[in-house]
């Protein structure tokens, strides 16, 4: 498998996402600038967490149109899976890959910290795995996914709704949720189930040594589908 | 030609940021704040001198790049 992790000015969690990919999963792996366009062939484009273009104007606003978007959309189109974590997640939502939109944490603060996900369908490449309470990391100060009610029920009449806030032992609760998030949403999948965006950082909690090894069961879903 | 451009959140999106700050004029002992909501003022200047030309251009930039028509709502002025 040919994984690309795309590095937009800013981006700061390219080289987890390509460690965990390279050195923890074994795949080959490449940096994608966002000025160049995508020539070769791979399996699967990860748009990393971080700050691009400093947030300015609104996160992910700017960055939806460095010039490798275009070669992304292309991609997306092809029906390739696009995993977009944090940061990544915006760039998504500001692009129209994925519906909806991102505005400030409720709290108003940037929250660091580990929190608990209901894993609310197995059925997309990212998520077919046992595991249905995951333990990760979030750090994000713009994570409260925001949708109007007809893409609200679009999400939930089509399965796509794949993450949501919860306490340890999987309630849905108010004082689970981090950011505000519609539904305790925080993760969703487009009508194809090819493109994934999320706001909790996988690629934070794939070694014992972090102190959850959730993350690593979404990255070998997507090994796992791209090995069939 | 300069445009004067207003980016607010839309009526119906939560706005903690507006809320935060009338919580603190409440706390200056101004009790006569009824609401506050944060948006953004940006400030474009053209070298076209056609007040059509940049209008078009400019309902574009609102839409496409300076506001999120999903959450937000612009409105803007044309200076000569």
């Amino acid at each position: 498998m040919r994984f690309g992790v795309i590095v937009f000015p800013g981006s700061n969690c390219d080289m987890d996402c390509y460690y965990v990919l390279k050195d923890v999963l074994h795949q080959k792996v490449d940096y994608l600038w966002h000025k160049d366009s995508i020539t070769e062939d791979y399996d699967c484009l990860v748009l990393p967490g971080g700050f691009s273009y400093g947030d300015y104007l609104r996160a992910g606003a700017i960055a939806r149109f460095s010039p490798i978007m275009s070669s992304v959309i292309e991609f997306a189109k092809k029906g390739k899976l696009i995993l977009g974590i944090c940061n990544g997640f915006q760039i998504l939502l500001e692009a129209k890959l994925l519906p909806g939109a991102m505005i400030k944490n409720n709290c108003l603060q940037f929250v660091c910290k580990y929190i608990h996900l209901t894993k609310e369908t197995c059925d997309t490449p990212f998520t077919n795995f046992n595991k249905n309470i995951l333990k990760i990391p979030i750090a994000h100060g713009e994570g409260h996914y925001i949708a109007d009610k007809d893409t609200l029920k679009m999400l939930q009449d089509n399965d796509q709704i794949v993450f949501r806030y919860c306490d340890e032992k999987g309630h849905i609760t108010e004082s689970a949720n981090p950011n505000g998030s519609v539904f305790n949403i925080a993760g969703i999948v487009n009508k194809q189930r090819t493109i994934l965006g999320m706001m909790p950082h996988p690629e934070r909690c794939s070694e014992k040594e972090l102190g959850s090894m959730d993350g690593r069961l979404i990255f070998e879903s997507i090994i796992n589908y791209l090995d069939i | 030609m300069k445009a004067n451009v207003f980016v607010t959140l839309k009526q119906d999106v939560l706005d903690p940021e507006g809320l935060t700050i009338k919580n603190a004029l409440n706390t200056l002992n101004y009790k006569n704040i009824k609401n506050v909501r944060m948006g953004k003022f940006i400030v474009i200047e053209f070298t076209d001198s056609k007040k059509n030309k940049v209008e078009e251009d400019l309902k574009k930039i609102c839409n496409d790049i300076l506001s999120n028509p999903i959450i937000e709502d612009y409105t803007f002025k044309i200076e000569d």
